[in-house]
């Protein structure tokens, strides 16, 4: 609930006038050595996103004077009327930047601004209305829930779920455990998991969707949920996977995770990034807004 | 992360160390090709599609186990409701048009020749519309997940599949308690099957991507169904109602043989009655129709498949 009354007042400080310029913070490019010095591949651009439009469309948006009853309905086709509900949302506008070999991107804004659906088309999920993303290898979403049937009990689940992530029996068999462990649920992987709590639920689908490596990995308020001990987890798990020279993309509401876990932060407000630099800086103007 | 090292790894980003040159000295697109990376949104050749289908045959089949296994979980019976509900079905069609209705009393067998076209039918339909739901059911798969889009209707079809298979264990037990012998014919049982899946499949594959942008289709469906099912012969035979007797009208049948739901519950009831011959003319429509459909319907699908999720 804090978060949330948070959220508000940011929403309305920044509907107020603050002045709202396009800010580029570079760190310091002061080049020195470092622990990921040694692997060559770290540095080389991994995502390019060159000027990224993307427009939606909505149906089922109904408007005051369209109450979608039969009537109207058919006085509209009489009309030779297209589907009025059917609108256009025009969720990312112009976004461009590089991602690198061992970067984690914090992706913060308000909701509506469009981090979710930057992160799907960066998937490759969502077709770009003009502009290009350019990826190495297959970023994928880590995001296995929309395959997992809550009927099913959670073994199922985790085979169903590895598969849905494209592994094949052998890797199946091999994470199975893993992914119980980590997990923590316990006994309860032999339980439907419309048994499970909010909680076992998401720590499953986290352990579930991490079990994979994946070279560009995408995140979307996956950690908001678990008790601190899997937050803990789940961050070092994430850390992991950017030390393996991956690239991570982070979306949370939740700030202190994207500072703990990430390097660069990306700031999108109404469609365009804002600002783009060090977590630092650019939490702190996301703050001061 | 600590500052220090986020620092380092942007340093190393942007710096000159790896002869990379600041952002926007470059246009992005030729800086992408230089590091030889793919566009995000590409659909590759039919035969790389097809390739990444196969890769992903592991979760086509257990996608269709578990919607099956899901279905009935809910139910004190459970996994028995899979016999069963073919069962229920076939009682009440015998008891309908067998008994109370008494309709065709010329034809050998009623029970049999009825329940099998029903069977067969219902493999076709079921297919077909839950084909037709397949993208636009699944959107937040889609959009959360890469694969081969082909997988969902090929789970959906495999999912009726699985559940003919019971279905058809009903069948043969009950053409089976109508004293039709086994021959030899029984062996080609799983051809015919295999030829109405194949068709089945790129049927599904069509209304996939029609539903998934034609989004009336799903209300329209029930009533070309019906339609479907009156026209293929399920209730009666196509052959003595058109040409009867008359010889010079069998060209009307065979017309109506051509439909692909004639010709494979026909092609069923050759096999399995033996008041029935499969004629060669039924066999060639059910290959025409199993080779045109899962080509076509590939093809059909293939052509789209960066669109589905959309919108």
């Amino acid at each position: 609930m804090a978060e949330l009354t948070e959220e508000l007042s940011r929403v309305k400080a920044e509907d107020s006038g603050v002045p709202s310029t396009d800010v580029r913070v570079h760190p310091n490019p002061e080049p020195s050595g470092g622990p990921e010095s040694g692997d060559d591949r770290a540095g080389t651009p991994t995502v390019i996103v060159d000027d990224l439009h993307i427009i939606y469309r909505v149906y089922g948006a109904a408007t005051e004077a369209e109450k979608g009853n039969a009537a109207t309905a058919l006085l509209r086709l009489l009309k030779r009327q297209g589907r009025p509900q059917m609108k256009e949302i025009h969720a990312v506008r112009g976004v461009s930047f590089v991602a690198r070999h061992g970067d984690a991107i914090g992706i913060v804004g308000r909701n509506g601004s469009g981090k979710s659906t930057l992160l799907r088309a960066i998937a490759g999920l969502l077709p770009p209305h003009s502009g290009a993303v350019y990826t190495d290898g297959q970023p994928s979403l880590l995001g296995v829930n929309a395959a997992l049937m809550r009927e099913l009990t959670g073994e199922r689940n985790i085979v169903l779920g590895c598969y849905a992530m494209g592994m094949n029996p052998a890797q199946v068999k091999e994470k199975y455990d893993e992914i119980v462990d980590f997990s923590g649920i316990g006994e309860f992987v032999q339980f439907p998991m419309s048994t499970y709590s909010s909680g076992m639920g998401a720590r499953l689908r986290f352990a579930i969707a991490s079990a994979k490596a994946h070279d560009v990995l995408l995140i979307d308020e996956a950690l908001a949920t678990g008790d601190r001990d899997f937050k803990r987890k789940s961050q070092d798990r994430i850390k992991k996977m950017r030390d393996e020279a991956g690239t991570v993309f982070l979306v949370a509401h939740n700030l202190d995770v994207i500072e703990e876990t990430c390097n660069r932060v990306l700031w999108l407000h109404k469609g365009k990034i804002k600002m783009d630099g060090d977590p630092k800086t650019v939490l702190e103007a996301y703050n001061a807004v | 992360m600590s500052q220090p090292e986020s620092a380092v790894a942007d340093a190393q980003a942007g710096g000159p160390k790896n002869g990379t040159p600041e952002q926007g000295q470059e246009p992005l697109a030729k800086l992408a090709k230089r590091y030889g990376l793919r566009r995000a949104i590409a659909r590759p050749s039919l035969p790389v599609y097809l390739r990444q289908l196969w890769d992903r045959r592991h979760f086509v089949m257990t996608y269709a186990t578990s919607r099956n296994v899901s279905k009935y979980s809910n139910s004190a019976m459970g996994q028995l409701w899979q016999v069963l509900t073919p069962l229920f079905n076939a009682g009440i069609y015998w008891l309908m048009f067998g008994l109370i209705l008494g309709a065709n009393k010329n034809i050998v067998n009623y029970p049999a020749f009825l329940i099998t076209g029903m069977f067969v039918f219902t493999y076709t339909q079921r297919s077909v519309s839950s084909g037709a739901k397949a993208i636009s059911s699944n959107l937040s798969l889609i959009r959360a997940l890469h694969f081969p889009r082909a997988a969902l209707p090929l789970a959906y079809t495999i999912q009726e599949f699985q559940q003919l298979l019971i279905s058809m264990g009903v069948l043969v037990a009950l053409v089976l308690v109508t004293n039709e012998p086994v021959t030899w014919y029984w062996l080609l049982i799983p051809v015919a099957l295999a030829l109405q899946t194949l068709f089945n499949i790129g049927a599904s594959l069509v209304l996939a991507r029609v539903g998934s942008t034609a989004r009336d289709l799903n209300q329209l469906l029930p009533f070309i169904m019906r339609t479907w099912l009156y026209a293929s012969g399920v209730f009666y035979s196509i052959e003595d109602k058109v040409a009867g007797t008359n010889k010079a009208l069998q060209w009307i049948a065979d017309i109506m043989y051509f439909n692909p739901a004639a010709a494979y519950i026909e092609l069923m009831r050759d096999l399995l009655m033996r008041t029935h011959e499969p004629r060669p003319y039924i066999w060639m429509v059910c290959v025409f129709w199993a080779v045109f459909a899962v080509v076509g319907g590939f093809w059909y699908f293939w052509r789209a498949e960066e669109k589905y999720g959309r919108g």
